[in-house]
């Protein structure tokens, strides 16, 4: 009962003193989309520094990785928060296939270890989330039960969403695809490698921060 | 004759099917549900469960699968994919019927498929087909 009531002061006082510069921005999505990539592109531009390493190698990030206070300057309007990239959520991790990368069998067991436990810790995060942005490959067929399961538990949530569908500087991309399997969100097309439609993608988050 | 029979018959190593009905999951809490789908997966057996998983419920479900990947020998996770009705081209009333049978009875008009992944290569999946590719 204490906990009870704890929860909903938590919540009702929570939302009423919470400042906008204390906004938790979470990149959720499969593997080797380029969630790492996008958040890398947004802390070069706005603090100068990257947030984690990326590789073609999947699962590259495997700890929830922190960039305090990034300040999004955009058309005369400013943006505080708090970007959270979480490992790419998947629903098996084979040590055989980081091998295919050329990785030796002791470091593709580690590399697997440490995955598994960083999708554990990227689904406990999402409770903390005050919107999320979605990194899809937009290669790639977003018919995904991970997609899918991700959506419904922002949904659950209540948690705000902006899909990225990323990877339109591809020949395969296709954006189109994306909406039509989400038509509830908005989504928009970028290339967090080259830069492309990044100018449409601040826009986007803006509006998604409106909606906390 | 049985002979001949025999040798026209293909096995496929490795594939069992288990159905669980709606009923039979309906009472139990998530922890007790996930752990139930698990440890038939853990057997090698592909569950086809009447019904869908909560969103939660597929998190916990994915949760539970990384910790067993992390502990059981051999097990490199599962598969998973619900097929539903696909509503979209349905008419106001139909959409209206389906809604008040979720709320009445739970979400039973889908069905889930969850398999080991050493089974199911790939669950491909879109609005109107789903195939398992088997590995």
């Amino acid at each position: 009962m204490f906990k009870l009531l704890k929860k909903f002061s938590a919540r009702i006082f929570g939302g009423l003193f919470r400042k906008k510069d204390n906004l938790k921005i979470g990149f959720y999505g499969p593997p080797n989309a380029g969630k790492t990539s996008l958040a890398n592109k947004i802390c070069k531009d706005w603090t100068g520094e990257d947030i984690g390493t990326v590789s073609n190698v999947p699962h590259e990030t495997r700890n929830v990785q922190i960039k305090e206070k990034v300040e999004i300057k955009y058309k005369g309007k400013t943006l505080m928060f708090k970007l959270i990239d979480t490992p790419g959520i998947a629903t098996k991790i084979d040590y055989e296939n980081f091998m295919k990368f050329g990785l030796k069998k002791k470091k593709a067991k580690k590399r697997a270890k440490e995955a598994t436990q960083g999708i554990i810790e990227a689904i406990q995060w999402l409770d903390d989330m005050d919107a999320v942005i979605i990194v899809l490959d937009s290669t790639q067929n977003p018919y995904s039960q991970v997609n899918i399961t991700i959506i419904g538990n922002l949904v659950a949530r209540k948690i705000p969403i902006l899909i990225a569908a990323n990877k339109i500087d591809l020949k395969k991309s296709d954006v189109k695809k994306i909406e039509s399997a989400f038509p509830e969100y908005e989504v928009v097309g970028i290339s967090a490698k080259e830069g492309k439609n990044i100018d449409e993608f601040y826009e986007s988050l803006f509006k998604l921060s409106k909606k906390i | 004759m049985e002979n001949k029979m025999k040798k026209g018959v293909k096995r496929i190593k490795g594939l069992s099917l288990q159905v669980i009905p709606f009923a039979e999951v309906q009472g139990l809490t998530i922890a007790q549900r996930v752990k139930k789908i698990l440890s038939l997966v853990l057997g090698n057996k592909i569950v086809i469960l009447h019904g869908r998983l909560r969103a939660e419920e597929e998190a916990r479900l994915i949760e539970d699968t990384m910790a067993l990947v992390d502990h059981v020998k051999n097990f490199k996770g599962i598969e998973l994919a619900v097929i539903e009705p696909d509503l979209r081209n349905r008419s106001i009333f139909i959409k209206m019927k389906y809604g008040i049978a979720k709320r009445l009875v739970g979400d039973n008009s889908a069905l889930t498929v969850i398999g080991p992944a050493t089974v199911i290569k790939e669950i491909k999946r879109d609005p109107k087909r789903l195939e398992l590719m088997l590995g």
